[in-house]
């Protein structure tokens, strides 16, 4: 995530600087199932095309530890082929596979330009405050964990949902049109152990849970067959048209059908 | 102009993302149609539809297709259709809705590529954090394996044709296509150099063809309604319907599908004008990366030849909306943050350039930037523009360069001492 920071201050969070690869890493911590978990990754490509699967494995391994440990590296690096080193490459270039132990739940704040100034700024400020993450980690716009470890906090770029900013997302589920007032409820009811019902999507799990579906795995009932798709900004073109009549011309006759 | 719904024409019926709804409403109808054709037949349909790639650039589809395609003695699995859904261009949020509420367009296109261009696995990168999307189009392509529209010989055609859905890791730069190739093939997502490009070396160095989601999600309405059709909607240049997503200061903010060519004083309009009373001031036509517009241009027609015409670029139909009270300056870095933070380092002019642009406007905003700084913003910006692999810098130059062009006075009213002339910016820079 971005930081904002003072120009002259230091760049703590340089992006390749920050894996503690201080010991070999040990695979063995993983249960078997998750090796073949990491198999069955491998067998979404072609043959021959492991190293495409380390993405996946990446988020595969925050499902078991939250973060990128050197266990992790040598994990994917046993089931890839590929060198540790080249697998820690990779995970410092993404956002999303992390330094440090992650809260149950991540809260992330778009504050790009659209979000940020519709809102997002000051209620990424509220949630540091309240939160109480405002001065851990180093650099002054950075989040950071709660002290029973129970949220992480982060600002997130743009979210792809501007037509309801702003948002704010918890284990990357959505919260639509956020004030400062409703995302302290939300953060609230995370303290509380409540289990809040995001705007769309699926229902809310733990950020390891949530890992191993971004990883590729679910069953019925994580795919969310029911879940709502949609708010009124997706709607409100095609139900406008319907209430003024209007539509694309239709196909001609000889054509499809 | 009317609205035009064709890609969202499902949106708001009853459960459109499930097979059986879609199936009631034309789904897989292209398909059918498609399989009682020639391959190179569906690459012509598509050329003469003049289809332009919706993910920003507007290149030919049909013309990417045939060159895929071309490469003689390629056997059937070697070549790839690859869906880029790694939407994350600040403003843009059409394709994550798309895939939400139908994601079998999008299939079903993928379906007719792979069939098309002799291909017989498609790959969809989402990104991420788009958690919801991925579980929705995975869902949709297990009903669509359950149904026998993926698989081996589908509809007892003899083609075969498998969908992997991959979620990436929170990399803007991986919606850049060798980028995202890159990022595929399990590296680092950075740009290649081209030539060669993905037509020929792609995926796994096999040709393969990079679309965007809502280009092959248009793909099953053309081999059904048919090019003439599809050139009938919207200029002759650019056709077609475009999903136009209004964000930011405007009543309803939302997804408004109307042809190409339709101006922002028609969407402001649909839209029930500005939210907070307060004129207009500055907006993006397709994004962060295209060159801002203001009041002026309210009436140039968003479709790729006529906003080139007029300056910027149609881009993702991304239009962002701010008005007289918001700080233009504050806007441009805040976007330039993000180009720094997305910057992928490969390059040493975007690298290096994003670093030194943010450090300008910190202290532009915080009151000790100088009239030096706003050279140097246009001088480093220059340096930029054009000097990398990939247009990821490029992107950030555009809202810099508009900006100062259009407000240079705002810029000075930063300077010396005086920082954003804006309360609310003021009382925010010192939250950070």
């Amino acid at each position: 995530m971005s930081e904002v920071q003072d120009f002259d201050g230091p760049e703590p969070y340089f992006r390749t600087s920050v894996i503690q690869l201080d010991r070999p890493g040990d695979p063995s911590v993983f249960p078997p199932e998750t090796h073949a978990d990491a198999q069955a990754i491998i067998a979404r490509y072609p043959e021959g095309q492991a190293r495409s699967a380390l993405l996946p494995m990446l988020h595969l391994v925050q499902s078991i530890q939250s973060y990128i440990t050197p266990d992790g590296i040598a994990f994917c690096s046993d089931h890839t082929g590929l060198t540790k080193a080249q697998v820690a490459a990779v995970a410092t270039f993404y956002t999303m596979y992390k330094r440090k132990p992650t809260g149950d739940y991540l809260v992330s704040v778009c504050t790009n330009t659209l979000c940020g100034m519709l809102g997002g700024d000051e209620i990424f400020a509220a949630l540091k405050e309240q939160i109480g993450v405002g001065n851990s980690g180093g650099t002054p716009g950075s989040g950071g964990i709660a002290a029973d470890g129970k949220i992480t906090l982060e600002h997130a770029e743009c979210l792809a949902a501007c037509d309801y900013a702003p948002v704010v997302t918890v284990n990357y589920e959505f919260f639509d049109n956020q004030t400062v007032g409703s995302a302290r409820s939300l953060v609230s009811e995370l303290q509380s152990g409540a289990s809040p019902q995001p705007s769309r999507g699926g229902s809310l799990c733990s950020f390891k849970q949530i890992e191993r579906q971004i990883a590729g795995f679910f069953d019925a009932e994580t795919l969310a067959p029911e879940a709502v798709s949609a708010g009124l900004p997706t709607e409100i073109g095609v139900n406008l048209a319907v209430e003024r009549g209007e539509s694309a011309p239709g196909y001609p006759m000889e054509g499809g059908k | 102009m009317p609205l035009a719904p064709v890609l969202t024409k499902r949106f708001g019926t009853d459960q459109p993302w499930k097979i059986e709804n879609y199936e009631r409403l034309d789904g897989y109808a292209g398909l059918k149609k498609a399989l009682t054709l020639k391959p190179e037949d569906i690459v012509g349909l598509v050329k003469d539809s003049n289809l332009r790639g919706r993910g920003g650039a507007g290149f030919p589809t049909g013309m990417k297709w045939s060159f895929v395609a071309e490469p003689k003695g390629v056997p059937q699995g070697d070549r790839y259709v690859v869906v880029n859904a790694d939407e994350g261009e600040p403003g843009t949020c059409r394709d994550l809705p798309l895939m939400m509420n139908d994601p079998h367009s999008m299939v079903e296109g993928i379906i007719i590529a792979c069939y098309a261009i002799k291909s017989s696995h498609g790959f969809v990168y989402i990104r991420g954090e788009a958690i919801h999307a991925i579980r929705r189009v995975t869902a949709a392509v297990e009903e669509a394996r359950a149904k026998g529209y993926l698989g081996k010989n589908i509809l007892g055609s003899g083609f075969d044709c498998e969908i992997t859905v991959h979620a990436g890791a929170g990399a803007y730069i991986c919606g850049e296509e060798t980028a995202l190739l890159d990022s595929l093939e399990g590296r680092r997502g950075q740009p290649r150099l081209k030539p060669p490009f993905p037509a020929t070396n792609g995926l796994y160095d096999k040709p393969t063809t990079v679309n965007n989601v809502g280009t092959l999600a248009s793909v099953p309405y053309i081999v059904l309604g048919g090019a003439e059709w599809f050139k009938g909607i919207g200029p002759e240049g650019s056709p077609g319907p475009c999903i136009y997503s209004l964000s930011g200061r405007v009543k309803q903010p939302g997804q408004y599908e109307a042809p190409m060519g339709t101006t922002l004083r028609e969407l402001l309009d649909l839209a029930g004008g500005m939210s907070r009373g307060k004129n207009i001031k500055f907006w993006t036509p397709g994004g962060s990366s295209t060159p801002m517009f203001t009041a002026e241009h309210l009436d140039v027609p968003l479709d790729f030849d006529a906003a080139a015409k007029a300056g910027s670029m149609n881009g993702t139909s991304a239009v962002m909306i701010f008005d007289e009270d918001d700080c233009v300056v504050r806007a441009t870095k805040k976007w330039i943050e993000f180009y720094k933070h997305e910057s992928c380092g490969k390059c040493t002019p975007c690298r290096e350039g994003t670093y030194w642009l943010n450090g300008i406007y910190q202290r532009l905003e915080a009151g000790t930037g100088t009239a030096e700084d706003l050279e140097k913003l246009l001088d480093i910006s220059d340096n930029i523009l054009g000097r990398s692999f990939c247009a990821l810098g490029d992107g950030a130059t555009s809202s810099i360069t508009s900006s100062i062009n259009f407000f240079r006075e705002e810029y000075e009213a930063h300077l010396d001492g005086r920082g954003c002339p804006f309360p609310g910016a003021r009382v925010l820079a010192g939250a950070h």
